[in-house]
């Protein structure tokens, strides 16, 4: 069996990534990714606790949030196409009408 | 009778509501006739309260009734309630008579002045509150008339007040009053602490069953700070400051309210209160010597007045402490006595006064008048007829009243041989001073202006006929208490004993009795006709025989002179050791530092500004920037997470 803190440490690292590349990246697909990837990250840890707990809830939380990402993602798409035909560009700095 | 009590009160205050709100659209007439009818209407009830009052089964004892209850906050109460003792009907019929007068003769005074109906309005406004004052059955609804009236005065005083002088006149009667308001106020609290109540009824009885020598720290505090509104209102030493100012007002206004009626109110005051003071004689004594030293300082200010208005309010001061005297020395319904003659002939002295400079065209100068007896008959008649009646003289009121309290200030249970020698001395230098004015104004050569000279005529009759009406009351008024030394019955003195009569007994018993023998009744008048007359023969010589005496007098006693006609600088020392400090104060803290600078600069502005900078800070977390967002999402999840794990 692989020790839990291994699963952890994954989940922790990947998620670290993510939310690395989330705030650093300019590229907003590729800030998309990212955000699928925390969302990964978060499930990993999920079932790591399950098959050490012994209970399947964790298997149960994985399947929503499995759900609410393809949800969103399907979204978030939409709205970065209806963006990029609006504004010609992917990248973020240049998503700034809201500023001052 | 509980109707009847409060149909005194409410004309005038109708009338004042009436004129107050719409006198400024009716005629001149329709003003006058509501503003006069009011105060016929309280006589006519307080005569008709009074015949119903002597029927009653329960006379003398008071009649109480409550009409509404106006405070109550845990133990205190206080109740619109009015009482009626025979105290309450010599005031009442006082007040109401010598006010209906007054207005009637301000129909002529007023004639051609502006603000005719405000004028009539603030003056019914008045007579409500005094009237409220004296029946009033509990210490806060007589402080609520006791302010009223000083609210009138106010009004009143200032009723020229385009004038600097005159607003400024109005704002320090106010302002000096208040500063014995503050002592009749913590007097009624402190009297509230001793007994639990500031009913008249339950704190006179209460007082009344005390033995003597009980509780009489806290009674005599009381007593004290009671008679410190007195000495605001009723301008005694040292809060008489006010009262020569309040001259400025119209003449009428001095004849009712500064002579006859608020300043009264003092005396109303400790009369009332006799119960308390009985059994506080530190307190009594120091309202007669007060009334004592105030009577003779006034009078010695008054000896060298030119301002003919001024002489008349230096006078009332004077007369006030003879009554404070009469009260201060047990005698409490001699100083009552004195407060229905002194009305009569003071508000007749100003209204003749008032009389003089409507025919003068405003002058109150004393040296710019004379010979005014040959063009203005009845006004010399019924200033002379006053002048005999303030001075003392045998068989006019001011002799009967005044040998009362002479009286009473050698033989009265707290008397004193002092006090009465003052008292005496004063008399005489009252008789001096009203001669003096009369001799001056009325007598010798014509010393006014030329440009005057074809305007002197004598006033019309609705300004004469109240002249002749105070005239005759203040002749009679004396013999409803002849002194027994003449064998009278001392009919005022017995009428009032139901009320005043366990407190003199009280007093009597536990004063000291007065050193030395008791002089007899028939002296004690001599000798104050002996120095009244003194006083007329003095102004006699030196203002109609040998008239170069008195600048040969004020040249000798050069020192003396400046002193008196400058008032010993009382306003000029108050306005250094009070006025100046505060107002630099004011300016330099109050203002400058807690207004502008702490408020305004600290609290409001500065409360803007931190509103305005914590909005600054906030505003760069709304950058329009989607990446710093980003950040601020990923910073809240982490610290929210962290406080979660933490906890």
């Amino acid at each position: 069996m692989v020790p839990l803190a291994h699963i952890l440490a994954l989940s922790v690292i990947l998620f670290g990534l993510g939310a690395a590349g989330f705030v650093f990246r300019r590229n907003i697909l590729t800030i998309f990714m990212c955000i699928e990837l925390m969302l990964n990250a978060v499930n990993l840890a999920f079932i790591g606790f399950s098959r050490y707990l012994g209970n399947l809830d964790g298997q149960i939380v994985v399947f929503f949030v499995i759900v609410v990402a393809a949800a969103e993602a399907a979204v978030g798409l939409a709205i970065i196409i209806a963006v990029y035909r609006n504004r010609g560009s992917l990248s973020i700095d240049d998503f700034d009408s809201m500023k001052l | 009778m509980e109707v009847l009590l409060l149909l005194i009160l409410l004309p005038p205050l109708a009338g004042a509501v009436l004129n107050g709100i719409l006198g400024r659209r009716f005629p001149q007439a329709v003003v006058s006739a509501v503003a006069c009818t009011a105060p016929g209407l309280s006589l006519f009830f307080a005569l008709l309260t009074a015949w119903t009052f002597a029927h009653l089964p329960t006379e003398p004892a008071p009649y109480v009734h409550s009409y509404f209850t106006w405070i109550e906050a845990g133990a205190f109460r206080a109740d619109f309630a009015l009482y009626y003792d025979r105290l309450t009907l010599v005031m009442t019929v006082t007040v109401t008579l010598v006010s209906f007068l007054i207005h009637l003769y301000s129909r002529g005074y007023m004639e051609h002045e502006g603000g005719y109906y405000r004028f009539f309005a603030y003056l019914n406004l008045f007579l409500f509150m005094m009237l409220t004052l004296v029946t009033a059955a509990n210490y806060p609804l007589m402080f609520v008339g006791w302010e009223g009236v000083g609210l009138c005065s106010y009004l009143l005083i200032g009723f020229y007040f385009p004038r600097k002088s005159a607003s400024d006149a109005g704002k320090k009667a106010f302002i000096v009053t208040r500063i014995g308001d503050v002592g009749f106020t913590l007097g009624v609290v402190l009297l509230f602490w001793t007994f639990g109540s500031v009913d008249f009824q339950y704190v006179f009885t209460r007082l009344e069953a005390l033995p003597p020598g009980y509780l009489q720290g806290s009674l005599t505090a009381v007593g004290i700070l009671l008679f410190l509104g007195a000495v605001g209102k009723s301008a005694q030493l040292p809060l008489y400051v006010w009262l020569p100012d309040a001259m400025e007002g119209p003449t009428p206004v001095s004849a009712l309210i500064h002579a006859a009626t608020m300043v009264t109110a003092g005396v109303y005051m400790v009369a009332r209160s006799h119960a308390l003071y009985a059994h506080a004689p530190l307190a009594l004594e120091i309202v007669a010597i007060t009334g004592c030293i105030t009577a003779f300082f006034a009078a010695t200010i008054a000896l060298a007045q030119n301002d003919l208005k001024r002489l008349l309010a230096y006078s009332t001061i004077s007369q006030l402490g003879y009554m404070f005297v009469g009260c201060g020395v047990g005698l409490f319904s001699a100083g009552i006595f004195h407060l229905m003659t002194h009305a009569f002939f003071k508000s007749l002295l100003f209204l003749a006064a008032g009389s003089v400079m409507h025919a003068l065209s405003g002058e109150l100068d004393l040296r710019k008048m004379g010979g005014l007896r040959h063009q203005m008959r009845t006004t010399w008649l019924t200033f002379l007829v006053a002048t005999l009646a303030i001075s003392g003289v045998p068989g006019l009121s001011g002799f009967f009243s005044k040998d009362a309290i002479l009286a009473g200030a050698r033989q009265g249970p707290l008397g004193d041989p002092r006090l009465y020698w003052l008292a005496t001395v004063t008399a005489g230098l009252t008789a001096f001073y009203m001669f003096r004015a009369l001799f001056l104004a009325f007598h010798g050569a014509s010393r006014v202006e030329p440009a005057q000279q074809p305007h002197v005529h004598e006033s019309g009759g609705m300004m004469t006929r109240p002249l002749l009406v105070l005239a005759f009351f203040s002749v009679v008024a004396g013999y409803v208490s002849l002194p027994k030394a003449l064998g009278g019955g001392e009919w005022f003195h017995h009428y009032l004993q139901p009320v005043f009569a366990s407190s003199e007994a009280l007093l009597s018993s536990t004063a000291a009795p007065a050193a030395g023998h008791a002089p007899s009744g028939l002296a004690v008048m001599g000798t104050s006709v002996l120095f009244a007359g003194a006083g007329f023969l003095l102004a006699y010589l030196s203002y109609v025989k040998f008239t170069g005496l008195p600048s040969r007098l004020t040249e000798y006693f050069r020192g003396t002179y400046q002193l008196l006609v400058n008032k010993y600088y009382v306003d000029e020392v108050y306005d250094w050791l009070i006025v100046r400090p505060l107002r630099r104060g004011s300016e330099v803290f109050l203002w400058r530092i807690v207004d502008a600078a702490a408020i305004d600069g600290l609290l409001v502005n500065g409360s803007a500004r931190a509103t305005a900078g914590a909005g600054n800070l906030l505003r760069r977390m709304q950058s329009g920037n989607l990446r710093s967002y980003a950040t601020w999402v990923l910073l809240g999840a982490v610290l929210w997470l962290g406080y979660i794990l933490l906890r």
